[in-house]
């Protein structure tokens, strides 16, 4: 018997993880919660045999006992309303819009760290790309004066919350290079490509490596930090072998003599969202891997 | 500051079109973004004295493009603008923003250091991201223009939608860039006079010379009715350059086109200060005219240039494995995994011979 849990949300993310969430041995899902009686997803939701109310938040607050940790694929906006009866009710919230009221989460870098915490988030997809990678270069280096990604999405997986407030995505993706990757200062590059057919994910990671870094170790780090994301996404790879170039960069954390260049693709699992969507599957995958290790731990500690 | 006592609102004749130079913004990417200070300065009194009635400055990836994807600015974009706001008497100072590269909060910056005309520009397909930049610039009490960039990339119809989109934000008119130079004068016309029949703002066109047709498409895009041109001061600009103003002002002289703007004084600024900077002639040689061929976004240039020598590939492999993949404007990093993946192909082929 896994920890039962639900999802609110009834669109492509929330869709999406009732696909990953049905193979996992720790979670039980219940519920797959919208608004819209007529959504795609919560049709699929009712076809599979979960509860599909679309009374929205409502529902958890009816059903108190039913769920102890709620995925929410909603908005930055109504995240806020959910997460004060997440709170009332303790139910642990695992929060995939840009609200950011708990601490971010990168599960390669910092799973275990939050596992006390009643809400986690999960930064942006970008962001679950590319922090591991500037994490991996800053474990094998002094310090990381400097780090900056590139995303590049096909237009076709962006959808409104992403372009109606693309300057969150910049924002919250540079913080989390920085407190999570490690960067004294990080910077976040969007770009959508309309191309037909949609192109896979593609994320840059570039990092300053200051004199005396040690190129052979933040190499072997990257492949390192490859198989570990590759591990619970599985489209994650590096697309070309990592590649130390020469400068000097003059970045606005200091002149440094070379940088690192860590070209990935992420291609999805096709579960609800074409294998394009890699931004969308890497944001289920690693909510999936935060949620089993909350039911992992509350095993230990019950 | 220079006074420009020819030049005063009262007198002066209505202009048959605005000329918006952005010589401290699209030039930024020829000289990898190593603009001075005492240089933005001269450029924007020389221009200001011309008769220049906007002069756009900003990283070449418009606000917050100093990076290493783009290229780090060897001086904050910040003092450079500020240096231009006191620098112009009569000029507006324009900014270019990339919404996903800059955010709302550089366009409030540069808002307090006395920018008045707000260019917000995007892939001429995803116009539906510049709707919270458009408003802000609004808000602010800044022109907002609308900024629909790789123009080869869409049809008339298509622009046109995507540009009332801008125009529902707020945008007090809309451009067309043609940022990879590949258009033809007969596909200039198409989607100029599309635009203009279909919008209740101006519409602007911005040309760049990689097919050698920068003016001709300019004066083509006024004679189908775009009321705003863009250009640069010796054509300094991605790829082979922009619309190279001085050429674009003797033009329309000859043919009764009023631009209010003065060749001769432009001419000047482009041999005396514009081309002493240049660090390589703006011409069309092999690679600028792939970018126009294959439909690759101008600033490409000098980093394929780059990775090309890194690498032992060459330039003209990666800029046409570039149009293949349809890349668009911003994927500068797509240039180092293209010649990546040419010098793997050179050395497999060469263990098999």
């Amino acid at each position: 018997m896994g920890l039962p849990v639900a999802i609110i949300g009834s669109g492509n993310i929330g869709t999406d993880l009732m696909y990953k969430i049905e193979r996992s041995d720790l979670l039980d899902l219940v519920a797959v919660i919208g608004i819209d009686p007529n959504s795609d997803g919560l049709a699929r939701a009712k076809a599979r045999g979960y509860e599909a109310p679309h009374n929205g938040i409502d529902w958890v607050a009816e059903n108190p006992d039913a769920v102890k940790l709620v995925f929410d694929a909603t908005s930055a906006y109504v995240h806020r309303k959910h997460d004060e009866v997440f709170e009332r009710l303790g139910i642990i919230g695992v929060d995939l819009t840009p609200a950011a009221i708990g601490p971010k989460v990168i599960p390669s870098v910092n799973l275990m760290e939050h596992l006390d915490k009643r809400n986690v988030n999960m930064v942006t997809c970008g962001g679950q790309a590319t922090t591991p990678m500037v994490f991996a270069v800053r474990r094998a280096i002094d310090h990381l004066p400097y780090a900056e990604m590139v995303s590049t999405v096909s237009s076709k997986s962006a959808g409104p919350g992403t372009r109606q407030n693309i300057d969150e995505f910049t924002r919250t993706t540079a913080t989390a290079l920085e407190e999570i990757g490690g960067a004294t200062i990080g910077k976040a590059i969007i770009i959508l490509n309309p191309a037909e057919p949609p192109i896979l994910m593609r994320n840059t990671v570039f990092a300053a490596l200051p004199e005396g870094s040690d190129h052979d170790a933040v190499i072997e780090s990257v492949y390192e930090m490859e198989k570990a994301v590759a591990e619970f996404v599985p489209g994650y790879r590096l697309k070309n072998r990592p590649v130390i170039e020469e400068g000097p960069f003059h970045t606005p954390g200091g002149v440094v003599p070379h940088r690192a260049v860590v070209l990935l693709e992420v291609e999805g699992a096709g579960d609800y969202l074409p294998t394009y969507a890699g931004n969308l599957d890497i944001m289920t995958a690693a909510a999936l891997r935060v949620g089993e290790a909350f039911a992992a731990h509350q095993e230990v500690s019950a | 500051m220079t006074a420009t006592a020819e030049t005063t609102a009262a007198t002066e004749t209505p202009r048959d079109f605005r000329l918006i130079d952005s010589t401290l913004r699209d030039g930024s990417h020829a000289i990898s973004h190593q603009y001075q200070v005492d240089q933005v300065v001269k450029i924007v009194e020389g221009l200001d004295a011309a008769g220049v009635q906007v002069i756009e400055i900003a990283h070449g990836d418009g606000l917050g493009g100093s990076s290493f994807n783009y290229g780090f600015s060897a001086v904050d974009e910040m003092q450079l603008i500020e240096a231009a706001v006191n620098a112009t008497t009569n000029a507006q100072i324009a900014c270019l923003l990339l919404p996903g590269i800059g955010t709302k909060d550089e366009l409030k910056k540069v808002r307090d250091l006395g920018v008045g005309v707000a260019r917000i520009a995007v892939h001429c397909t995803e116009a539906d991201i510049t709707e919270q930049h458009i408003k802000m610039a609004k808000e602010l009490g800044m022109e907002a223009i609308g900024f629909l960039m790789m123009a080869h990339m869409n049809t008339p119809e298509g622009l046109l939608e995507q540009a009332k989109l801008m125009q529902s934000y707020g945008a007090d008119a809309v451009y067309i860039a043609d940022s990879a130079g590949a258009l033809t004068t007969n596909e200039v016309r198409a989607r100029v006079a599309e635009l203009v029949g279909g919008l209740d703002v101006p519409l602007g066109v911005h040309a760049h010379q990689n097919l050698s047709l920068a003016v001709a498409n300019s004066i083509a895009a006024y004679e189908e009715g775009a009321r705003n041109l863009d250009g640069t001061s010796a054509g300094l600009g991605a790829g082979a350059g922009n619309c190279p103003t001085e050429i674009l002002a003797a033009v329309c002289e000859k043919n009764g086109i009023y631009s209010g703007v003065d060749p001769l004084k432009l001419m000047d600024v482009a041999e005396e200060i514009t081309r002493p900077l240049m660090v390589r002639q703006q011409v069309v040689d092999r690679a600028g005219l792939l970018l126009g061929y294959a439909g690759v976004y101008g600033s490409f240039l000098l980093h394929a240039q780059r990775a090309a020598e890194r690498y032992g590939v060459s330039q003209a492999d990666i800029l046409l494995e570039l149009g293949r993949r349809k890349v668009v404007g911003g994927q500068e990093d797509m240039i180092i995994d293209v010649a990546l993946e040419l010098a793997k192909k050179h050395a497999e082929q060469e263990v098999t011979a």
